[in-house]
Parts: C-alpha cells; structure tokens; sequence
C-alpha cells in the first residue's frame, strides 16, 4: 500500500476543464438520476463510482416489485442517458480521497484506481476476456459463477471498458501478458497507476446505497457458507436473472441440479437485536421475497415455495396485491414462525429448518434450498464516509438526516439521497435523487447553465432519393425473449423480408455496445431505415431513435417491434405460436419503415412559471424549492388555509412538532416574493400542453388565468370515515386522527383513561379497498408511546393484522412493546368485536372481543376509548383533477406516476407532476421527500427555453382538400384552420398547436390531412402485413395503391 | 365444437399509445397470458382508428378486430378521440351488419394503462368469442368472393360515409350511454337507411357489374335485395352513367 501511494501522480488541474457544479458520489439508480436531473437541469455533474461501471445493486437484480419489470432493461437506458449525456462526466473506478470547502465551493480530491486498460481504446470487444488464462470467482454474479482478471464488469456496463483484476498473473507475478497480445486496440497498459485527480464543485450529492447484510457476520449464520445449499436473496436474484451464473437456470450450488422445494427466511440481519444484526426493519425484503416467490413459480411452476415470516409488510403501492398473488399461487406456503437452520443432510446436502405453527407445534423440514431474505446493511466503510465527507451518522450507520428535510445531511452543501438515508426501495431512492437535485439547484441556482453543453449530433443524410436499406435487429433481452421466441429462425425470416439488408440478434440491443453496433451497421451497410425487435417502444424507443441521430439518419426512420411484453412475456407456454407472432410483428415493423417519412422536430417556448395544485405539506415544499430556484409559482389551495392533512397531526414518532414546523412552512410561502397563493380556489379549466398550459382558477369571486410551464398534482388524501366498530354510534370510538387532536388537546378522559383499544387496518386491505395504509402502524405506535408518556399507568392494546413499522420505526414499535403496550394479532375472517356494556363495576366500558392466536383463546378487554386506524382514502376531488390535466388514477383511486419504479413523481402526461398523498398514503418525511423530487423533476423542465416538440403532427395536402371542415371541428385544439388560396379555402395545420392524436385524420373524407408517422399509407401495410407476406419492392412502386 | 376449438381466428388489435398499449405492456410485465394469434398495431389515440383501417382488417380476412382507447374522461388528448371511436365503431358495427358480416367481430374496449389484467381478460373474452363466431364469411355463411365485394363496396363507400357523418352523426355526446341510445334508436336507422344504404346498394351493384354482366334478377338475388329496389338503382346509375345495359348479353355492365 505504501508502495501504491508512492506511485499516485498528481494530474495537474486543468483551469475549467475540472471544475463542474455537482459531484454526486456513487453511480447507483440514485445517483444515475440526481445526475441526469441535475445535467437536464443545467449543471455539469461529475458522477463518481467506485466500482468499474455504473448501475449499483439494481443493476445485479432480476425484475424489479410489485410490476416484475426486467431490473436491467430498465436501468440500461438511464446508463446509456448518462453516457451521452453532455453534462455529465461518468468516473468509475474512482473513488474519493478527501472534501475541502464549503457549499458552493468544495475540493475533492478523488483517487482513480488503475483499470490497466485504456479507457479510450478499449471496445469492449472481449476478445482478452477469452485468452486470459485466470478464472476468479465473478464478483458481479455474488462469486456464484467464474470470470476471468480481465474482463468487463457486466455486459450492459457503462463504461463498456474491461478491467483488470489483482488475480491477474501479470501484476502478481510479471508472468502472463496474453492480453496484450490479443487486443487489437493496443488498450492494454500496465503501467497504469493510480491517478489523483482535483475536482472543483459546488454541491455533493452523496448516493453510496447500501450493503446487503452478510449473514457470516451474525450470531446465528443459518449455515452461510457453511453449506453449499444456503444462499442469500442477492445471490438467488443472480440466479434467476438470465445475465446470471447459470443463464438464468435456478441451480443448487452443490449439485447444479434444479431445487423443487426451496425455503426462504425474512428478517435475517433485520429486526434482529444481536451482534452483527440490526434493530430496523430493512423494509425491501418482504415485497422482494414475493418476488422471487412469484419468478420461482415462473421458472418451475411445480416449485414448492415456502417463506417463513414475521409480519409481512405490504406497505408499498400495490404491494398488497402483490403478496396476494404470491400467496395464491399454488404450491406456495407462508407460515409466519421464528425459524433456525437444523442440519445438512450429508447425502442430498438437502438443509432442514426448525419452526412452529400454533397448529403442529414444532416441526423440522427439508428443502433443496434456502434463500436468507437478508437486509441493507448502511454501505461499506460508511465510517470512513462520513469522515472524508465531515458528515453525522445516525447510530445505525446511515447518514444522519433532518426529519423535516430527510435529504439534508449535516454539512451544508452535500445532499444525501438514496439507501443512505435508511432502508428504501427503488422509487424512494429515485424521488430522493430528484429531490437532492432539486436542493442542489436552490444552492447553485446563480451558476445554471454557466458550465453546460448542448449535445451535437452529425448532420443528417438526404435519403429520398435511395431505395429502402432496413436493418432488423432482434433482442433476446436475456432470456425474457430468448427463452420462449427462437429469435435466430426470427432473424433469418427477417432477411427473406423485402428491403431488408441486414438482420442480427443481440443478447441486449439496450447495451451501449449494441447501440453502437447499430450505429456502426446503419453506417457500414448505408442502411437507411431500422427495426428493433425487442420490448415496448413506450420505454425504449427514444434511445433507439437517438442512436440513428448518431449515426446520421433522421430519427423517424425507426420503428420498434414489441415482441417482448406484446409476445414473449403473454405467450410463454406456446414457444411455436410465439416465435410465429414474433415473425410477423417484425414483418409488419418492416412493412411500417419502408413508408416511413423523415419528419422534423421544432422547439416550443416554456412558460417558467410552475403551478402547485393542493397546500398541504408536499405542495407547499415543492413550492417552496422551485421559487428558490427563481421560478414563480401559483400555489393552489381549495380549503381556506394552507396546511392539508399536517394540520391534524401534532407530533411525529422522531418527536418534531409539527405544529410549529407548519407555521414556518406557511410562514416561508407567504412571504416568499414568487409564490402566489391561492387559497378558497377551484380550478375550472386547464388546457395546453408541456411548456404552455393555461389553467383558470376562480379564488374570492375572481378568475385568474395562469400561464404556466409545468403543474404538481399535491392534493393529498383523506381519512376514511370508519361505519365499523361503533364510530359514529359512541363518542368514546374515535379515529387515529381524532386521537391525536384530543391527546394535543390534553382532554381529560383521554389521557386519564384508564385503558385504551387501538384497532389497526379500519376500511383498508379489505375486498373494497385492497391497499395497506402505510402509516396506521406507526401512527398507532405513536399516539400509544405518547400516552405512556403522559399516564404510564394506562392499559393499552393495539389489536393489528401484521404490525408495518417498515424502516427505523421498528425500533418505536420495540419500545412500545417494552412499555408494555401490548400487541394483539387478529385475522380478517375473526376481527374485533366492540360492544358498549357495564362492567361488573356497574362502570359504561366498550368491551372488545377478539381472538388471540399466540395464547389460543378469546380475549375481553374493557376499555373506556377505542382509537381506529381508518384507512386513508385518496382525495374526494382526485377524479376532477385527474381528467383536467389528463392524468390517470391507479385502480385504488391513487394518482397514477408514469413508471412505478423510474419515473415515480412524473406522470404519463408531459409537464404535469405528483407528489405526497395524492401518490399514496406515506408520513410526513416522505411526503417532503416526495414534493422535492417533483420539485427536481419540474426543474429539469422549467430551467430549459425550449422543449422540443415531435414530428409526428398533421399536414394538409391542398390538392385534396374540399374545404368541407370536418378537421377543424374535431380538432378542440384549434390547430386546424381555414386559409384563402387561389384555388379557395383551404385547410391548414399549425404544427405548434397540433398535439398529433390524428382525429383530423380519422374524419377526412378524402385523405388531404393526414397525421405524419401514422398515414393511412402507413397503417395500411401494417394491417396487410399482419395477414400475409409483404409484396416485393418492384411491385409496391408500381402500384402505389395506397388509399 | 370440434373445429371451433382447432379454430386459430385472425385478430388485430388498433390500440392508443398512452392508454390501451400501456395496458397490453403492463400485461406482458405481470405476465398475464392470452391467445398468441392476436396482433396489435399502436395508435396515438383510438380517434384515429379510421373506418378505413378497420375494413382494410376485414378486407385482408381478420375474423376480428379490436380497438382499444382510455376509459371515457381520460383521453390523453383534449380532444376526447375515444369519443370518435366509440361512434366510429356503433357505424362501422353497422355497415358491417348491412352487409351481412357479424357486427360481434368488432370490439371497442377501454383499457387504462393499469389494468393489465384487464387487457388480457379482455383479450381471452374477445378471442372466445370470436372463435364462436367461426371464420369470416364462413361463420356467416357467405362465400369468400361475395364476402371480398361487399367488403370492397363498403371501402369505397368511405369518403362518403365521412361526409355524411361531417353532416349528420357528429354528435355532442359525453358519456357511452347516450351514445348507445342514439346508435341503437330509430333515428339513426331511419338516417342510415336514407343516406349510407342507398349508396351502399348502388357501390355494391356496380362492384358486382365489375365482375362480369347480370340481369337485374341475378343482381338481386346475389347480393340479397328485391329485384325492385335493383332496378331502381340501376336505373339511377344509368341516368348517372355509372352502368349501362348491354343489349348483346342482355345484362349490365359498368358505364
């Protein structure tokens, strides 16, 4: 090591050329979009990664909960993005040294570890990978599988550069240099050392993610690494992913045969107080236990699964559903029991678990393989993080936040988002991304754009004058395509199709590489139109469209095939009828791109002025950051104060006063010079589109028009009015709500009861409403801890299904059960019955009947108050709101976000935001995370002049037109008119008022409007083709029958 | 049953980018599982299923076609297009019926980005019932010649059904019911009748005259109409010099 630090250069500090606005460390799915945000939004980022490519833990994942999306082909085009992106600088293999300055003016000193192979020559071609003769446990694939000291870190990986690893013979011993003989490139050097590099930035977003916990390191190691057929759920993700060490085969480490009856453990390493353990809950491993339940069944539907568990915690959006699917599927078992490893079977090497049910009694049984569902650890070395970064730690280990802003650490200047902040899944890890950037762009809001850089693409080729040349190129995504479309004999139809000149697969068109492939064909073999058979174009297709830019074609020569979620994915027991389909999707995309038009994009104006709909505690923070980013923003609020649903709450589980927290929120809005409120206000009209929106608002008598670029949905929810247990009947029956604003109250026979029934899951996770509620557990843990407080003496029982205090609340939930709180499981068929009666006493109680399954009899609680966690419902007005902005509800009546995973405050509809309830039931901390990540979201619009608008609008063919109106009558956005010609009136298309849904089109009697990149020409020789073979070339041109 | 269960339908599917496509996406994700002979072309929005492309489905043998739009009131677009194809589809169910063709094989659904099950539900009904209905044309009863003409008259009729419905059947409606009412009431039938049917009588008189002379008998009882109505077309077509009648064949033939 000494000898290493001797050989660190220092690169000299290029004036300018390192110096950037943010530096967001760790390239995980956080990072990857604080520095998107942050690059869209006008500021040079440096992303920062220690290991050789971006992508993090999400990256080793399989499909992501509660939609199984394909994890990597999600993540993938945010690599790509990145990469291409002009401001942002990817480093990987680099970590940081040492942070100096303050916000607005840090040094950081980062060291760039030697990869041996020179960035900028290497192809990623693999050729090394091949000859290098050393075979070491692959840390991508959990060291299930071997890969070799040269190699590249996965196949997707940004940057597609191999490296070199300590096992290499080389660097050991000087023995072997067969690489360097092999690369073409002349990529290898060994005289690579580690390099010292100087960055300048104004704000750093921290984003290291999370460990996952290593079960060796517990007490109770359930046979980890002492048996073979023990793994953790990170190395079963490996498994059944098809990048993973057996393509995607669920194999047994010790014989490499299919296991039939697998066993998973939840909570190891979580809710666990032993040595190596942690007290938290690590809130992903329940949803993604179910996961691979449900993946499991997928491969092997005969697989037995059993998951053995504590509460299981459904909190998340449609998690509830999520479980019950796994729990319906057949051949799947959940017991809920404590459980320990028994013994390897020394034959089969089969392991049994020990556990209980209060039906058997203690039992003892064998399975083929046993998944440990571990927990997030906080990141490796988190200690000597917080030390460079001069950052608090919480006494788990993560970083140190403010509950009322949980993405603030403790050091002006650097942000925190992602897993660092505590156990969180995806979405939350994204929202806090955005949010962090949005912190980052109050801070440096002066210097945007200073350091930032348009991207330049080669001028396009004239191809009008050329036959069709179509390139055909079939993903076998992993093996999500792969397994079930025989995507050769697909390539080899393609190539018989007319115009079609070149046809290939690829194990992930996605990958750079791939896109580069294609760039390089479209090239080589002056193709002039392109297919991509592979998934939805809903997600995929503006990556593939930006690579013909690359390569000089205009982008509307592309057309995408869906054979994966359209074909492979629906039809995954018919292998024969799907590879057919998969045939004639891609006959019908190369039908389609023959007529394909090059189109022309134009930009549109963006108003710079943001509209906030709701004033609860999500919308006025997200007015807040955006007007400190020196946007205006007309806040809307349709009760007469600000506030929303914080008004009824007094104090959290951290113990901040909400109260006072409100008044200086409201305090910040009002006096903040760009925010309007609005309060006593009904929106009756929105129109327009991204950038241009006009909304009408009538507030006091009066209507104001508001022109403005993008909108926040923030309306929050509502608590449900329970009709069960007596509420409404009996006044000693009250809400969780009502509970609170009684204890702040310090009512008498509140907190002077003498006992106290709280009954948790009221008008939710029922047939109606089948969603948890998120908060009702903490919330109950809460108000019962406070009350102990106040009366220790006071009897209190919290009647629950499955306690869901997720993340760093179970350690309230642990107090309160050292309190004596006591905790009373129930089961849907047998809830609680609450009678009003006089106890033996002669005293007016509210009996509660419920049956206890630990102790297997009924219990009888006289109590004088019972508190009901009523659900909380989504927002009465949630359907008007939705249909003026165009926005869709989820089935429960939440807002609907555009991707669940990757775009969790954007909605489907451009320009338009959401956050805080009206999202989805969450606390307060979650609610201001939200409302920041929408702020960064509407940042990364409202900070540019322009958005582009598409191509794909209606045009008007003179010569046909007969003037007989019907286009215009049908066009609500006035985009069509009438205009004098010598021949008379005609119609004619204002393509920046034209939205491209193609009515018009729909209506002509005659075919003059059409809408580009959908013409009945178009259409046509899709529909055709679906039923028959495509007519050759020669034929087509001479018969032009199109109608 | 026994062919109705080997029978493997064509069906196509016009299905908009923001709503319908995403269902069929959200299906494919959560693996939801239907027939493999459906097929699915993207559209904008359902607004832009033209009658055009739904007989160009037919024209080209689909047993049935399916068009799938956002649920009313969530139209991407201001525009409301799921409106227009609601009404495209109530007329189009109804040429198809005029001309003997089993309306049942055109299906217009909503489907929201969310439902995924919906979307494979949907699929797995529509396909039973179309396997029901039997071949195009054959579950008719038409053969396939006659199936292709009538099909051809409606399709050249096109242009004119647009202007008709420019004139008359743009209708200020905003909910299905209403729709349905007015689809299914006398009024429509009564306009149908006066305006679409007439012409449609006279496209498929002269489409018949394309393949060869008939005698205003053969016309009637090829294309099902009384020998009255034809002669009264013809004589129509004739003063419009669309047909003539040939007095060699003693028949008529196109102008």
């Amino acid at each position: 090591m000494e000898k290493e630090l001797e050989r660190i250069k220092v690169v000299k500090n290029l004036t300018g050329a390192n110096f950037g606005d943010v530096m967001v460390v760790a390239g995980g799915i956080s990072g990857i979009q604080a520095a998107l945000d942050l690059g869209t939004a006008g500021f040079k980022v440096y992303l920062v990664e220690k290991s050789p490519a971006i992508g993090g833990h999400m990256a080793q994942l399989d499909k992501t909960f509660p939609t199984n999306d394909c994890s990597m082909c999600i993540e993938s085009p945010k690599f790509v993005e990145c990469k291409r992106h002009p401001n942002i600088e990817i480093m990987t293999y680099t970590e940081v040294d040492r942070v100096e300055g303050e916000a607005g003016d840090f040094k950081v000193t980062l060291i760039k570890k030697p990869r041996y192979v020179n960035e900028s020559k290497c192809t990623g071609c693999t050729t090394c990978t091949e000859y290098c003769p050393v075979v070491y446990p692959d840390p991508f694939n959990q060291e299930i599988s071997k890969n070799k000291a040269i190699h590249i870190h996965f196949a997707q990986a940004i940057p597609l550069v191999a490296y070199i690893d300590e096992s290499c013979r080389y660097l050991k011993e000087k023995t072997c240099t067969v690489c360097q003989g092999v690369c073409k490139n002349d990529a290898i050097d060994f005289s690579q050392t580690a390099e010292k590099v100087e960055v300048k930035v104004g704000a750093i977003i921290l984003a290291p993610g999370y460990e996952p916990v290593d079960p060796k390191k517990l007490r109770d190691d359930y046979g980890y690494g002492k048996f073979a057929n023990v793994v953790t759920s990170l190395d079963y993700e490996r498994l059944l992913c098809a990048t993973g060490p057996y393509e995607g085969e669920i194999l047994r480490p010790s014989d490499k045969k299919h296991p039939h009856k697998i066993a998973w453990i939840q909570c190891v390493g979580s809710r666990q107080v032993i040595p190596g353990g942690n007290s938290y809950c690590s809130a992903v491993c329940c949803t993604y236990t179910q996961k691979q339940v449900i993946l499991t069944k997928d491969h092997d539907p005969g697989a037995e699964c059993t998951v053995f568990h504590n509460d299981i915690r459904s909190y998340g959006k449609d998690f509830e559903r999520f479980f019950q699917r796994a729990e319906k599927l057949p051949g799947v078992r959940f017991i809920r029991s404590y459980v320990s490893i028994g013994k390897e079977i020394p034959e089969t090497k089969n392991i049994t678990i020990k556990y209980s049910t209060p039906d058997d009694g203690v039992k003892e049984e064998e399975f083929d393989m046993v998944v440990l569902s571990v927990g997030l650890n906080p990141p490796a070395g988190f200690q000597d993080l917080a030390d460079k970064f001069g950052i608090e730690l919480n006494s788990h280990g993560f970083c140190k936040t403010n509950p009322v802003n949980p993405i603030e650490t403790s050091r002006p200047g650097i942000f925190v988002s992602g897993a660092f902040q505590g156990p969180l899944d995806i979405p939350e890890s994204v929202v806090t991304a955005s949010g962090a950037g949005s912190q980052c762009g109050e801070l440096l809001a002066c210097r945007r754009g200073k350091l930032a850089r348009e991207r330049t693409y080669p001028p396009e080729r004239d191809v009008s004058k050329e036959e069709p040349r179509i390139g055909v190129f079939v993903c076998h995504c992993g093996a999500n395509i792969g397994r079930v479309v025989d995507v050769p004999s697909a390539v080899e139809y393609a190539l018989t199709l007319p115009n079609v000149v070149h046809a290939e697969d690829n194990l992930f068109i996605c990958s750079t590489e791939a896109a580069q492939r294609i760039a390089e064909t479209i090239r080589e073999k002056g193709l002039n139109r392109v297919v991509v058979a592979a998934c939805t174009p809903r997600t995929h297709e503006p990556l593939f469209r930006d690579t013909l830019r690359e390569a000089g074609i205009n982008q509307y020569f592309f057309d995408m095939a869906n054979i994966r979620e359209h074909c492979s994915w629906v039809h995954s027991k018919e292998k024969e009828e799907a590879t057919q389909k998969a045939k004639e999707i891609i006959r019908m995309s190369v039908a389609r791109v023959r007529h394909l038009e090059p189109l022309r994009e134009f930009e549109l104006p963006v108003s710079k002025t943001a509209l906030v709909v709701g004033g609860g505690v999500a919308g006025m923070t997200c007015a807040l950051s955006i007007a400190n980013q020196g946007h205006e923003v007309y806040l809307v609020e349709k009760e007469k104060d600000l506030g929303g649903m914080a008004r009824r709450i007094h104090y959290t589980l951290e113990g901040l006063d909400v109260q006072a927290y409100l008044r200086e929120l409201r305090r910040k809005v009002y006096q903040h010079p760009l925010i309007h409120v609005h309060t006593d206000a009904v929106i009756t009209e929105s129109t327009g589109y991204v950038g241009n929106f006009v909304t009408r608002v009538k507030s006091a008598g009066r209507v104001t028009e508001i022109k403005h670029g993008a909108a926040v949905i923030a309306i929050g929810a509502d608590e449900y009015k329970p009709t069960e247990y007596l509420y409404g009947e009996d006044d000693r029956v009250m809400t969780n709500l009502e509970l609170e604003e009684r204890i702040a109250k310090g009512e008498e026979r509140v907190i002077n009861a003498r006992s106290l029934v709280m009954i948790q899951c009221v008008g939710c996770r029922q047939e109606d409403r089948n969603y948890c509620s998120r908060i009702c557990c903490s919330h109950s843990v809460k108000n019962a801890l406070k009350l102990k407080e106040i009366n220790p003496g006071m009897d209190i029982y919290i009647l629950f299904r499955d306690m869901r205090t997720y993340g760093f609340r179970e350690d309230y939930y642990r107090e309160a059960a050292g309190k004596e709180i006591r905790f009373v499981r129930y089961e849907p068929p047998d809830k609680p019955q609450v009678e009003a009666v006089e106890d033996e006493d002669g005293r007016r109680v509210l009996r509660v009947a419920v049956a206890d399954p630990v102790l297997g009899k009924r219990l009888e609680i006289d109590a004088d108050l019972i508190a009901l966690a009523a659900a909380v419902i989504p927002p009465a007005d949630r359907k008007e709101i939705a249909g003026l902005f165009k926005v869709s509800l989820s089935p429960d009546g939440f807002f609907q976000e555009a991707h669940v995973k990757l775009r969790p405050v954007d909605f489907g509809a451009e320009g338009v935001y959401l956050c805080g309830t009206a999202h989805y039931p969450k606390h307060i901390s979650e609610a201001i995370s939200q409302a920041y990540g929408a702020a960064g979201r509407v940042l990364t619009l409202l900070s540019r002049d322009t958005v582009t608008a598409s191509g794909s609008v209606c045009a008007v063919n003179e010569n046909n037109c007969i003037s007989c109106g019907a286009c215009i009558s049908v066009c609500m956005y006035g985009a069509v008119e009438f205009h004098e010609t010598p021949r008379g009136k005609k119609a004619a298309v204002n393509p920046v008022l034209c939205k491209g849904d193609g009515l018009c089109n729909a209506v002509c009697p005659t075919g003059a409007i059409s809408l580009k990149h959908y013409t009945n020409k178009e259409l046509f020789s899709q529909i055709d083709a679906a039923f028959s073979d495509l007519e050759k070339p020669h034929k087509e041109n001479k018969a032009g029958t199109a109608r | 049953m026994g062919t109705e269960l080997k029978f493997k339908p064509k069906i196509l599917g016009f299905v908009c980018n923001w709503c319908c496509y995403a269902g069929a996406d959200l299906a494919g994700v959560s693996r939801y599982q239907y027939p493999p002979y459906i097929k699915l072309i993207r559209v904008m929005c359902s607004g832009r299923v033209d009658l055009a492309l739904v007989l160009r489905a037919f024209s080209n043998g689909a047993d049935g076609v399916f068009i799938g739009g956002c649920w009313p009131g969530e139209c991407h677009y201001v525009t409301e297009g799921n409106y227009n194809a609601l009404s495209m589809m109530y007329l189009c169910r109804k040429l198809l019926a005029h001309v003997g063709v089993n309306p049942e094989r055109l299906r217009l659904e909503w489907v929201s980005a969310s439902e995924g099950i919906r979307f494979a539900e949907v699929m797995n009904d529509f396909a039973a019932k179309v396997r029901k209905l039997g071949p195009l044309g054959k579950g008719e009863g038409i053969d396939e010649n006659a199936l292709k003409s009538r099909l051809e008259a409606v399709t050249n009729l096109v242009p004119y059904i647009k202007l008709v419905e420019r004139e008359r059947l743009r209708l200020p409606f905003k909910s299905e019911e209403e729709y349905r009412k007015f689809f299914t009431g006398d009024e429509f039938n009564r306009l149908f009748e006066e305006t679409v049917a007439e012409k449609l009588a006279i496209s498929r008189i002269i489409s018949l005259l394309r393949e060869g002379p008939f005698t205003t008998g053969e016309i009637a009882k090829i294309l099902g109409l009384t020998a009255s109505e034809v002669s009264r077309h013809l004589n129509s077509s004739v003063r419009q010099g669309l047909v003539r009648y040939a007095e060699n064949l003693k028949a008529f033939v196109p102008a």
